[in-house]
């Protein structure tokens, strides 16, 4: 794919060279007589960070819902690593490399930090229920590695010493950053962030923008996020997709995003004295 | 200076020495004949009621679901376990091991068999189909004439519930749930209590584990009606009705939704309850209905809320409280 295809909107230079991790193609979705989503098409580099904006209630969410199967798309086909995830489920996609985070934080509240981390790193163990009932050691072998990757992650965002406590416990910004930490354990290729700042503070953000761009460099992977604090998008996405009534109004870099009259249109509605229909 | 922690080897040590002096002291108690036939057999009761509630905790207060036909796998394990003992193909010692295992895969078996349908509905959905599987079990060992002997009774069971056999199946059933609960495979069943999106989001086959989490429940389930076949030496699928099933969800509640101490404590006070009321005649069930409703109305969570108790972690507060006062004292002398 080269520059200019409407299908690559935003690969950044480096990685042109190489196969996009994530490809949707004519994705879409109806509610009975509603369509959420039509038309969407997006690619995303191996090592990209892009955004996803619109205002409410535009199907930025329902995408992220498409992408990892909690909904089945009408139409379409999206492709991992150019692999189909037709009639895939949740823990399939997962599998197959894509983790996310949810809006309203879904953590597992009565579990602590650790536990939260060592569910993301499920699949990573492979021990079965016999060695786990009479600790064979099997057991104490991957427990043991998988402890030591999670302390490991937590220590991205500085959480090694909370690491005992309940999730639940923790400050807001913490748990936000507790997310990410359990999506990155699962070993994605593509990280899905649905409103990773939102409840954040000026301070937090800036520091969330710094810690998005130290995993996009350390682990080499792409991160698609949903955002509405435009600093934080406009600051770090290299490519940006804005999305009004389930359609793609706009694709392009920060800069191209920033002076497209579509997308003022959307977040602003059209000026001009023309009146609202 | 780091926070003293008992290692692994030692705290293995120590509980398994402490669980064998338990079984020397109880087996010399029960054989000495210092107890009457109903305190025996009320020790027995005990124990399978533990095993009963501690393999429900497994499904209520880990997984988070409300089934209410525990009765049901109960009865299945115990019909296995019964039928087997009474053709007496083995010699003693072994056809206990067989008969139990084969009483825990019979209901692990219909666990998994009802699971598959059942588990696709949760909360209130899952309580009545369950509820309508346990009916139906009861009601096919009713009239299935030719091996149950239905309504008249499975008579002659080999009386194999001893002290001993019970204590180390409620020994067995602990360890094992415990040891489940603390690998990937029970984060996998509380990250489903927790939150089932999240969970999936991580990879973890929701479906399997649910049904699996059913199977073993069903498991422990079956090996305690096997023990309390031999214990009765009579089985009629009437014992196996709706309101067992409720009793044992009392258990599961009252000591604490998740906690396994808590249900251990609540099956011994409320098999216990019943027997020491037993002079007050037929103001016993009203003192036993309001000690349930005080304890709910003080203790909602259950008299243990979700804490488990740990020996070894008992054991490193108090060592290194000592070591602080040390540390102080050395202190103050320098």
């Amino acid at each position: 794919m080269r520059p200019g295809d409407p299908r690559a909107p935003f690969i950044p230079d480096r990685d042109y060279d190489k196969s996009p991790v994530m490809q949707c193609v004519g994705l879409g979705i109806d509610f009975g007589g509603l369509t959420a989503v039509d038309d969407f098409n997006i690619s995303v580099g191996p090592t990209e960070i892009c955004g996803l904006i619109g205002p409410n209630g535009a199907g930025k969410t329902t995408v992220f819902n498409l992408l990892t199967k909690v909904y089945q798309p009408s139409r379409g086909t999206i492709l991992i690593n150019g692999k189909d995830t037709a009639r895939l489920n949740t823990i399939a996609a997962n599998k197959l490399g894509l983790a996310r985070t949810f809006q309203n934080i879904r953590l597992f509240q009565n579990m602590t930090v650790l536990e939260n981390v060592l569910v993301g790193l499920h699949n990573e163990m492979n021990y079965g229920l016999t060695k786990a009932i009479f600790r064979l050691p099997g057991y104490w072998r991957a427990e043991k590695i998988a402890k030591e990757r999670a302390r490991e992650l937590l220590s991205i965002f500085d959480m090694e010493d909370t690491a005992n406590y309940k999730a639940g416990s923790l400050p807001y910004g913490s748990q936000r950053r507790l997310e990410i930490v359990r999506a990155l354990a699962t070993n994605p290729v593509i990280l899905l962030l649905d409103e990773p700042a939102a409840g954040m503070n000026p301070a937090e953000t800036e520091e969330l923008m710094e810690n998005i761009q130290k995993i996009n460099k350390t682990f080499q992977i792409a991160i698609l996020l949903i955002e509405h604090d435009m600093k934080l998008v406009m600051g770090i996405c290299e490519g940006i997709a804005a999305l009004n009534y389930g359609r793609v109004i706009a694709k392009g870099t920060p800069a191209e995003i920033q002076s497209n009259p579509k997308v003022i249109e959307a977040y602003l509605g059209t000026g001009g004295g023309k009146p609202d229909a | 200076m780091k926070p003293f922690t008992l290692p692994m080897p030692a705290r293995y040590g120590i509980n398994t020495a402490l669980l064998i002096i338990f079984l020397i002291v109880g087996n010399a108690v029960t054989q000495s004949g210092m107890l009457g036939r109903a305190q025996n057999s009320l020790i027995i009761q005990i124990g399978f009621f533990i095993i009963l509630a501690v393999s429900l905790n497994l499904m209520t207060g880990y997984l988070g679901q409300l089934p209410l036909g525990h009765a049901g796998f109960m009865a299945v394990g115990g019909y296995a376990g019964a039928l087997f003992w009474r053709a007496q193909i083995l010699p003693d010692g072994a056809s206990i091991v067989v008969g139990l295992l084969l009483a825990g895969v019979t209901a692990a078996f219909v666990g998994f068999l009802i699971g598959i349908p059942a588990l696709r509905l949760r909360g209130d959905y899952l309580a009545i189909i369950t509820l309508g599987f346990g009916e139906i079990i009861r009601v096919v060992l009713n009239n299935i004439d030719w091996l149950t002997y239905g309504a008249r009774g499975l008579q002659s069971i080999p009386r194999h519930s001893s002290f001993t056999v019970v204590y180390i199946c409620v020994i067995f059933t602990c360890a094992a749930i415990h040891m489940l609960m603390k690998s990937r495979h029970g984060r996998a069943i509380l990250s489903i209590r927790d939150n089932e999106i999240a969970a999936e989001s991580c990879g973890v086959n929701t479906t399997y584990y649910k049904v699996m989490a059913f199977a073993v429940s069903a498991f422990f389930a079956g090996i305690a009606g096997a023990l309390y076949a031999g214990n009765q030496g009579i089985l009629v699928p009437a014992n196996f009705d709706f309101m067992t099933s409720i009793n044992i969800l009392m258990i599961v509640v009252l000591g604490g939704l998740g906690s396994m101490m808590g249900s251990v404590i609540a099956a011994s006070i409320l098999t216990f309850l019943p027997f020491v009321l037993q002079p007050l005649n037929e103001y016993r069930m009203i003192i036993y209905s309001l000690l349930l409703i005080i304890v709910m109305i003080f203790k909602p969570s259950g008299l243990m809320g979700n804490y488990d108790f740990s020996l070894s972690r008992i054991i490193e507060k108090v060592v290194r409280r000592i070591q602080k006062a040390k540390g102080a004292s050395a202190d103050e002398t320098r």
